[in-house]
């Protein structure tokens, strides 16, 4: 570790904190539907649409046409890829999409997850990537956000059953938050060197005199929604590690700034919405607490190297360079990582899978804690709130009162609900994990033998069912079970979730906000930003001690008693 | 306040270890799903080490497993028996009350001299009775004719009879309490098992008792995460059997039942009926723990002024003399003006007047000739040797004398109308000397009790029948934080409406018929026992001491029982780290030697490491029964220092805790042999 | 319900997938077209490579880029792939042995596979250790080379971020130049 990377994690963590303060601000106007001189613009779509935005959706009827919609994407994705063969714009010629495959990655793409079960640059057309995939990045996006607009309604209001309009909120995202951020990134990304081009590749006469076939494409514009919805789905296999979608650290800084200014920004939207700036700082202040912690850790065990490769010869300086490039540094993959799996972005720009086996645990760990640390956009906010909400009740009861969080009291249904939305990720990431470590369908995916082997199988389920979508490799993942278990596991993992969140939602706008006094459990102070620190590791992570035990940290005691697999 | 019995009296606990062995039943427990759980789990452990046992592998760690998880149960099951022991032995108390009392039914109401003998427990509602003197009151019921003392012992541990009469706020009677004189007319209120002493005996005994809506939110919270460990628990089999470990199901199960919240599970319920007992203690009968919780809640206190702040009678506070005339003469003077005044105000003169100037009662001589006080007068004084002396109302005195309160002295006397309190004037041989302040006297102790609950985030509301003026002066010098002047029962019933729209929950006390609809709507109704059955049936607590300032301390219990749960719901969960560091390297160390890296307590052995896991885990609830029983200890701190205190003993205290216990048990465990 | 949901998912599909991309694809190539075209380099008007994209140097006469994992051959820039080989894995042990081949305080880049297989850069000291073998193998003095790997040394971006490297097709480019 030097003092150089220390002011790099800090400079670009900075920047996005500075950023996420207007972003906050106009993410506050978009869910409380301040458009300013937009109004008239967005009044006209909406009416095309046939949305009328002043009437407002009970939970249900929020949850029922963002279910609907979500499905009526992910059929028209699995169209397009099961198409590809014969659709236009295929410059490769790539085949259709084989079904289990195509089912996987419609449902990744609609889940915000991203994994990605292909190598882009090998398998998709130029169509299914702009006209099915970078679509879903901004329409799976858009639907977090929707939510957590839906959500912070409930905080702020008191005794409706509204929660907003689903459709007015999607279009509003889309068009007045997504696209211009998109448009802005795409140029920034293009001007760093990323290509935007509808060329599909390009043969070099090299000057040793071999030859190069160089894969292009429209990389920018899909690269920068990429990062600004927290979707990770990169265009090239490598994703943003190839220096067509990292060509230098300014570029990955600027993708480390995207990924986490919306989720940054929500949380201070928050604050705005519920007439509150203190809470939404709060909440902001444990994702980044949780960041810093887990990007300085990533970055020691990666600084420190490999020992293993330290007695072989290999210089310690460096650190661990596998499945690293050289542009970015340590810092910044450092700083990337704890981003990309704390907000459930999941592109990476440096191996996971390659890191040291404590490297590897804290993206592992930081993806079980929930993805709320910062989290998707829209799913970290309420996912964080599903955690305030129980740390509340804890905390509230030691401090003699019914538990109450922004003057709404918690009580036995929301708790109910939100233990269910809490019990929806250990279920799905230990049941498949283990059922993939017994079964021989899912042990033959399996690249890497001993602890290394079990965190990959672990892994690739934390990520599915925490909608991260980065890998930690070594997994053939193109396989009928994993295409299928890893599908179902997003499709749990994203929506078994929102449906308890909601109902929670419907709950708290029902009930009236009381005001705050002396005798209120403080929810902005260091006292409750700890709690809620505590209540995440401990609630939302020990469950995963026993695995994490027998995955990276017996790799870790075994790479220092020199052991290899 | 009761008498508490002693924490472990030996014949609850003999009771209770009974019972403790009865409420195994797993038809009982399931109502707590983690100890549901626990006992599923001790079952399956008993089995696998009597199948080992027969045949004929070693079979002691399993067995001591087994052991310990039962005793695990079995302490759940204990805390809340004596817990339940504890409310029983009152109940029996109650119950000999109640015995099987005949009594007089009076067919014709309009003739009591015609009466027929009928069981107690066959009366019904609307019947009459009626009840002499020596004779036990059948059932619960109103006074419609007659007058009598009563002796409440049985009820309120009281024994000085209280006077009960038709009419009036004093016409409530309870059933089992004794009627020592006269003799009254009685019509029945109450079905009978319902009358009050039924409710109490099923209230302090626990037949009754519901979950309270804060106790089914803990026990979802428990439930939710007794399934997480479940699940990491069972999928621990699949991870094991790929990194080539099989632990054994009673290794399982013993990683299960400690990382389950055992310890709040096994004591929830205790919680919840010693809260209730401490309230029975302390006097108070709550219709249901519901109102108990709702007192932890409750933002806005409303109590009376007379009888509750003050002490409802105006008494002398000052004298203040004209220009020229001394202090002690003119106290001198009101003690002689007030000698024939028998009011509580004129004596409060003559104490104020003997407690500030020393000055005794002077001698009768038989030429003194009172002028007793009089309404119509407003007058009393004492025409003597020395000088004829007068003290009354300033506008009657100045009339009769006929003559103008001297200059100097009516700025004195405006101050003192001024602040609410009555100023008197006081004149030897017609002239007047100077004015005594009479002021309602605020109870000592009561601006620092309303201190105290502005800090645990309490408004009180002080209501008063008074003028403005006098309400704004007496609640500045209580320190309420607001009060509701010239009240009468709708203003009272409007002013807990609006609070309660704001989101506010409002606890009141009361006693006459006026206050039975405010009684109602308040969240927390406390009425007390002397009141009228109906404002004993509009409020959700009764306090047979008929204090109302006691909804203080019944605020207290209501939050000490919240806090008590968040606390050792805390402490449970935090255990849970050091049991994995207990018992997570025991089970794979044969796989990764690595994993001893995180046997941190440098336990013996793999066996004694989760037998000194398990073992912790049962005797920690134990250990916690006591606090369990008692209640967390309440400090009227803010919420945040409140939390910050509890989180420092029962949050890190549980994370440090059972490093050092499993620590001490592995030992004694190494060196009695066993590991 | 109907008529929000199919306007919506149509509309955005054409505007989203189509419509802007697009455009902005027509832009970047008017405004930007070397970097939107993916910063090739031409020499005599045939692409000899990307600015970005590292290639396969083998011999003694060339700067080496780092060791690529990507599948059919190194440096294959049409699928990019990382070795995904874990700390403990006995077969990258295997390799980064082979890779140091004895020598001691090897840099870690030029003993690790990089992430992407299309590292273009190296590090300064990996450049430099390379720097003898090429001096004898092209017959150049070893202060030339020594001089031209400090002139292609590509300093921090912003003076900050990311490391100190060396382009390695710029490098070998310059030194082909040396002919």
């Amino acid at each position: 570790m030097t003092l150089i990377g220390w002011a790099q994690i800090a400079l670009v963590l900075g920047c996005a904190l500075l950023l996420a303060v207007p972003v906050g601000r106009w993410l506050a106007a978009l869910a409380e539907g301040r458009l300013g001189g937009l109004a008239r613009l967005d009044a006209a779509v909406l009416r095309a649409a046939g949305v009328d935005a002043s009437r407002g959706q009970s939970w249900q009827g929020f949850l029922l046409a963002m279910l609907a919609f979500n499905a009526a994407g992910f059929a028209l994705l699995y169209a397009i890829l099961r198409l590809q063969g014969v659709l236009p714009l295929n410059p490769q010629g790539f085949a259709s999409i084989p079904p289990y495959l195509a089912f996987n990655t419609a449902i990744s793409f609609v889940t915000n997850t991203n994994w990605q079960a292909y190598s882009g640059e090998a398998a998709m057309s130029h169509l299914s990537q702009m006209m099915g995939l970078a679509v879903q990045n901004f329409l799976s996006a858009a639907t977090g956000i929707a939510l957590a607009f839906a959500v912070m309604r409930a905080f702020a209001t008191g005794g409706v059953t509204q929660l907003g309009n689903f459709w007015a909120d999607l279009t509003r995202i889309t068009l007045w938050l997504l696209l211009p951020g998109t448009l802005l990134a795409a140029f920034a990304f293009i001007a760093m060197g990323v290509p935007q081009t509808l060329a599909a590749s390009v043969i070099a006469a090299t000057p040793s005199g071999g030859e190069q076939t160089i894969a292009l494409g429209p990389v920018a514009f899909q690269l920068a929604i990429k990062h600004l919805g927290t979707n990770g789905g990169g265009f090239f296999g490598v994703n943003s590690l190839h220096p067509f979608e990292g060509p230098s650290a300014l570029a990955t800084s600027l993708q480390i700034v995207l990924q986490v200014v919306l989720p940054f920004g929500l949380c201070l939207a928050f604050g705005r919405i519920v007439g509150d700036a203190r809470q939404g700082r709060a909440l902001l202040a444990v994702m980044v607490g949780f960041v810093l912690v887990a990007t300085l850790s990533i970055y020691a065990a990666e600084a420190a190297g490999n020992p293993l490769h330290i007695a072989a010869g290999v210089s310690p300086i460096q650190g661990n360079m596998e499945g690293k490039d050289v542009r970015f540094g340590l810092a910044l993959a450092a700083l990337f990582t704890a981003t990309t799996t704390g907000a459930s972005c999941g592109a990476v720009n440096a191996m996971i899978d390659s890191f040291t086996p404590l490297g590897g645990l804290v993206p592992l760990f930081l993806i079980q804690l929930g993805e709320v640390l910062p989290g998707g956009v829209g799913s970290g906010l309420y996912g964080m709130l599903v955690f305030a909400l129980l740390a509340v009740f804890i905390a509230g009861l030691m401090v003699g009162r019914t538990p109450e969080y922004l003057g709404k009291k918690v009580q036995a249904r929301e708790v109910k609900l939100a233990m269910l939305a809490v019990l929806v990720l250990p279920a799905v990431i230990l049941g498949f994990t283990a059922a993939a470590l017994v079964l021989p369908m899912g042990l033959a995916s399996l690249q890497d033998a001993g602890p290394h082997g079990l965190t990959e199988m672990l892994y690739a389920y934390s990520s599915a069912a925490g909608n991260n979508g980065s890998a930690f490799g070594g997994l053939t993942a193109d396989t009928p079970w994993l295409n299928t278990t890893l599908g179902l596991s997003m499709l749990l993992g994203r929506f078994a979730f929102v449906i308890p969140v909601l109902a929670i939602a419907g709950s708290l706008a029902a009930k009236p906000r009381a005001p705050e006094g002396p005798g209120t459990l403080p929810t902005h102070g260091p006292l409750f930003i700890g709690l809620l620190a505590g209540v995440i590791l401990i609630l939302g992570g020990l469950q995963y001690l026993p695995s994490l035990a027998l995955g990276p940290i017996a790799e870790h005691f075994a790479m220092l008693a020199g052991q290899t697999f | 306040m009761q008498s508490a019995p002693a924490l472990f009296d030996s014949a609850i606990i003999r009771q209770a270890a009974i019972d403790a062995v009865r409420k195994l039943n797993p038809g009982h427990l399931v109502r707590n799903p983690v100890i549901f759980v626990t006992e599923v789990v001790s079952i399956l452990v008993t089995l696998l080490a009597a199948r080992d046992a027969a045949a004929g592998i070693p079979w002691g760690f399993q067995a001591g497993v087994a052991a310990w998880l039962w005793l695990t149960v079995l302490f759940a099951t204990f805390a809340e028996a004596v817990a339940e022991g504890r409310g029983k032995a009152r109940a029996a108390s109650l119950r000999a009350a109640r015995g099987d009392t005949m009594a007089r039914f009076v067919p014709l109401p309009e003739d009591t001299t015609q009466t027929i003998p009928r069981a107690a427990g066959e009366l019904r509602r609307g019947d009459h009775v009626l009840v002499e003197a020596g004779e036990i009151i059948p059932s619960d019921g109103e006074i419609v004719q007659g007058i009598a003392s009563v002796n409440e012992s049985a009820v309120t541990g009281e024994s000085a009879p209280v006077i009960r009469e038709a009419g009036g706020d004093r016409s409530a009677v309870t059933g089992g309490t004794l009627v020592v004189s006269d003799r009254i007319l009685v019509r029945i209120t109450a079905e009978a098992g319902g009358t009050f002493l039924d409710r109490m005996i099923a209230m302090v005994e626990g037949a009754s008792r519901q979950k309270t809506p804060n106790e089914i939110a803990l026990d979802i919270l428990l439930a939710g995460m007794t399934i997480i460990f479940l699940i990491a628990v069972v999928t621990l089999v699949g991870f094991a059997s790929y990194s080539g470990a099989a632990p054994s199901v009673v290794v399982l199960a013993a990683l299960l039942v400690t990382l389950i919240p055992t310890t709040i599970g096994g004591l929830l319920s205790a919680i919840g009926i010693a809260g209730m007992d401490r309230l029975v203690r302390f006097n108070v009968l709550a219709t249901s723990g519901r109102a108990v919780e709702a007192a932890g809640d409750v933002d806005v206190l409303l109590l009376d002024k007379t009888g509750t702040i003050t002490f409802g009678n105006r008494q002398a506070a000052a004298f203040i003399a004209a220009p020229g005339v001394s202090e002690t003469e003119i106290a001198e003077a009101a003690v002689l003006a007030s000698l024939a005044d028998e009011t509580p105000e004129g004596r409060s003169i003559l104490a104020f007047a003997r407690e500030r100037y020393g000055i005794t009662l002077p001698a009768m001589t038989p030429e003194a000739r009172p002028v007793p006080f009089t309404a119509q007068t407003r007058m009393s004084g004492m025409d003597l040797p020395s000088g004829s002396y007068r003290k009354g109302a300033v506008d009657s005195l100045a009339a009769t004398l006929n003559q103008a309160v001297p200059a100097a002295l009516s700025a004195g006397i405006d101050r003192i109308a001024r602040t609410g309190a009555t100023p008197l004037a006081v004149a030897k041989d017609g002239r007047i000397l100077g004015a005594i302040e009479l002021k309602d006297i605020v109870k000592p102790g009561m601006r620092e009790r309303f201190a105290e609950l502005r800090r645990m985030g309490i408004r009180t509301v002080m209501v008063t029948g008074d003028n403005r003026l006098t309400a704004a002066a007496i609640a500045a010098e209580a320190g309420v934080d607001d009060f509701l002047a010239e009240a009468n029962p709708q203003e009272k019933l409007d002013y807990i409406r609006a609070q309660q729209a704001g989101g506010r929950l409002v606890a009141m006390a009361g006693d006459g018929t006026n206050d039975a609809p405010a009684l109602a709507q308040a969240d927390v109704g406390l009425a007390m026992q002397t009141g009228t059955q109906a404002a004993r049936e509009a409020g959700n607590m009764v306090d047979l001491d008929s204090d109302p300032t006691k909804l203080i301390e019944v605020v207290e219990i209501g939050k000490q029982l919240l806090i008590t749960r968040g606390a050792l719901t805390t402490f449970s969960i935090a255990n849970d780290v050091a049991k994995y560091f207990a018992i997570l390297p025991a089970i794979f160390v044969t796989q990764y030697p690595g994993l001893a890296a995180l046997n941190v307590m440098g336990l013996t052995s793999p066996q004694s490491a989760i037998l000194s896991a398990v073992i912790f885990n049962a005797l920690i609830i134990v250990a916690l029964v006591p606090l369990a029983l008692r209640g967390v200890a309440y400090a009227s701190l803010g919420a945040a220092a409140l939390l910050r205190r509890n989180l420092l003993i029962y949050g890190l205290g549980g994370l440090v805790a059972p490093f050092i216990g499993i620590k001490i048990i592995d030992v004694l465990l190494t060196l009695i042999g066993v590991a | 319900m109907l008529r929000p949901l199919l306007s919506l998912l149509l509309g955005s599909t054409l505007l989203l997938g189509v419509a802007v991309p697009l455009g902005v694809t027509a832009i970047a190539g008017l405004t930007m077209p070397e970097r939107a075209g993916g910063s090739l380099i031409r020499r005599e008007g045939q692409v000899i490579g990307s600015a970005l994209i590292g290639q396969n140097f083998e011999g003694d006469r060339w700067f080496r880029g780092r060791p690529s994992a990507t599948s059919a051959a190194p440096y294959d820039a049409s699928s990019s792939a990382a070795s995904q080989l874990g700390p403990t894995s006995a077969a990258l042990l295997a390799a980064v042995t082979e890779r140091v081949s004895g020598a001691r305080e090897v840099p870690a880049d030029a003993a690790t596979a990089s992430g992407s297989g299309l590292d273009p850069h190296i590090s300064p000291e990996s450049a430099r250790r390379q720097i003898a073998r090429i001096a004898a193998a092209r017959n150049l003095p070893v202060q030339r080379l020594a001089t031209l790997v400090e002139q292609n040394i590509e300093a921090r971006e912003l003076g900050l971020l990311g490391e100190p490297r060396v382009n390695v097709l710029r490098i070998n480019l310059a030194l082909e130049a040396f002919r």
